[in-house]
């Protein structure tokens, strides 16, 4: 039996996005960025496939199976196969209109019930949080809902005897911490850059559909996920600061005048 | 009774800022429900603390000691607090947007079959519900939330309060809770801990702080960061482009994931000002920016601003703040 790693991942917004390009649909309570930028899979979740691809370097591409785990209410398929173009072996995604305005709590029912329908999985693999919410709690629920111990941010993860041993990210360092399998672990971009699909890997994963589920293959009801965080609002906040801009004939003469002001305000 | 549950978090043997401002943020909670602010202090020992928690503004204190809660071991933390909610059973449960408060705030969250506001800066109570803002799309937005199933749980962001001035003799009382913790039990095992040594001030701390961005081009630029840096006593910090490029060490990222700064002064060399970054110096009221393209997002956000190529503008600052310093 190979070992078998789900990676949680989400189609989102780009974040590179310019903030003046961004708006605020009201009706959808939504961040919307122009219509020709195209969503990204959420940076840290690629760290998270990234971490899952070197430990299938590590013990043999035959001894581990990568599936990728989202849910929502559409994809843009092309966006969300990047991690199969990047070497995952299987794409599964929870598509459902009810998926559309889940909450953290939510959201995290519905993939543990995915990962459940799975049968055996070693070990789940997320990002430590998404760029368009910013909540950092979906992992942190998939382990409470499954009942599986869990390390959250994390910069180095290895499968050792039925063991994974991962580096945490903390303040004034790292801790080195060992969780017996199966364990839910999120990763943080200090892993390292995730690899760039290779053009072998984007062929490869042009010929793999992923598998859709619906919340009723699940066993989930859309009444049952009434949101425990309930948005009321979503707003850009204003920006009153004004800018003093220091003048200068040349560049060297306001990195001079720069000084001379700030004396001024007593602020060196 | 039930009350407004602060997790308190102990530094050098004294309650940690961040704690100092929960009880900020909870005194109104506390005022509007009409119940006592209490304090959970898990700890080794907790006797001075939870002196120093009465005479912050704590009505009820309540201590659980154990050896084992000497480490921020998420998992021993979280079967303390759990005991503490049910002894207690409060209306609201406040805990720091820190390395421990993230894990255990939403994990005792999902086990009681209630949500959890992350990172929240400002917080109400209306009719049945807290109401809880918090930054989103990485500062881009700010969302209102409502939580309406007791008990509220909310992680709050550093420095989004100030924290209470102590009030000398204000005593609260002090409730031992038993808490057995089996190690054994426990499946998350600490092997080893990894420090890096801190040199010089530690950025958090630092009054001055000098930051640097993608826009240096690569990681030599920043020895004359450092040198600015030394000269006005400060720490030099940079935004994560510049740690994901190798060019420094992630113990020096400003911003969302990274560190949060409170100096008086932030001098900004190239960096643009995503929201992210600036994340991390919310609180910081004076922001000078150098940066070559005026439209950059930084200037937005800065109280002084130089439009110009950093390569010409720092030395010359440099130069002309150490003449003012010798003066």
């Amino acid at each position: 039996m190979p070992l078998t790693i789900v990676v949680t991942a989400k189609q989102v917004l780009d974040p590179e996005t310019p903030p003046s390009a961004l708006q605020i649909d009201p009706s959808r309570k939504r961040m919307v960025g122009p219509a020709n930028v195209p969503p990204v899979v959420n940076g840290f979740d690629e760290n998270a496939v990234e971490a899952a691809l070197r430990i299938k370097d590590a013990l043999g591409a035959s001894n581990v199976k990568i599936t990728v785990l989202s849910a929502g209410k559409s994809f843009v398929l092309d966006v969300i196969k990047k991690p199969l173009a990047m070497g995952a072996d299987e794409l599964v995604l929870v598509q459902d209109d009810a998926c559309e305005n889940l909450d953290a709590f939510q959201t995290a029912r519905v993939l543990a019930a995915a990962i459940k329908s799975m049968g055996t999985v070693d070990l789940v693999l997320c990002g430590r949080q998404a760029s368009d919410w910013d909540q950092a709690q979906v992992p942190l629920a998939i382990a409470e809902f499954l009942g599986l111990p869990c390390v959250h941010i994390t910069r180095k993860v290895e499968v050792k005897d039925g063991t994974v041993v991962v580096e945490r990210v903390v303040p004034d360092g790292a801790e080195v911490i060992q969780v017996p399998l199966p364990a839910v672990i999120t990763v943080s971009n200090e892993l390292g850059q995730p690899r760039y699909p290779t053009l072998r890997g984007i062929m490869a994963s042009t010929r793999k559909q992923p598998i859709i589920r619906k919340l009723a293959d699940l066993g989930l009801n859309p009444a049952d996920l009434k949101p425990k965080v309930e948005l009321l609002d979503l707003y850009i906040p204003v920006r009153q600061k004004k800018c003093e801009f220091i003048s200068g004939d040349n560049d060297e003469e306001k990195g001079r005048n720069l000084a001379r002001r700030l004396r001024e305000a007593k602020l060196i | 009774m039930p009350g407004v549950l602060v997790f308190a978090e102990l530094a050098d043997g004294g309650l940690a800022s961040i704690s100092k401002e929960l009880f900020s943020a909870g005194r109104p909670l506390a005022q509007a429900l009409g119940e006592p602010l209490c304090t959970f202090i898990p700890a080794e020992k907790g006797g001075e603390v939870a002196k120093e928690a009465g005479a912050l503004g704590a009505d009820r204190v309540y201590v659980a000691e154990h050896p084992l809660l000497r480490e921020p071991h998420p998992d021993y933390h979280l079967i303390a607090l759990e005991r503490a909610v049910q002894q207690v059973r409060p209306s609201v449960v406040l805990l720091g947007k820190t390395p421990l408060g993230i894990n255990v705030g939403p994990r005792l969250a999902f086990r009681l079959g209630v949500g959890v506001a992350q990172d929240v800066v400002a917080l109400k109570i209306e009719g049945d519900a807290l109401i809880a803002e918090r930054p989103v799309y990485g500062g881009n937005a700010m969302a209102r939330v409502a939580l309406r199933e007791k008990p509220f749980v909310a992680t709050v962001r550093p420095k989004a309060f100030e924290p209470l001035d102590p009030t000398p003799g204000r005593t609260a009382p002090v409730q031992a809770i038993p808490v057995a913790i089996e190690p054994a039990a426990v499946k998350v095992k600490v092997l080893e801990r990894k420090k890096v040594e801190a040199t010089g001030i530690r950025l958090e701390d630092a009054r001055v702080v000098v930051g640097g961005g993608r826009g240096l081009g690569g990681p030599e630029p920043f020895q004359q960061l450092e040198e600015l840096a030394r000269l006005l006593g400060g720490a030099v910090g940079a935004s994560r482009a510049v740690c994901d490029a190798g060019w420094l060490p992630y113990q020096y990222q400003i911003g969302l994931t990274g560190k949060t700064i409170t100096a008086d002064l932030y001098i900004a060399v190239a960096i643009s000002g995503a929201s992210q970054h600036m994340a991390g110096v919310s609180t910081v009221k004076n922001i000078v920016a150098i940066n070559k393209d005026a439209d950059a997002p930084i200037f937005q956000e800065a109280r002084f601003g130089v439009v110009g190529d950093w390569k010409k503008v720092l030395p010359a600052f440099t130069d002309e703040v150490r003449k003012l310093l010798q003066q």
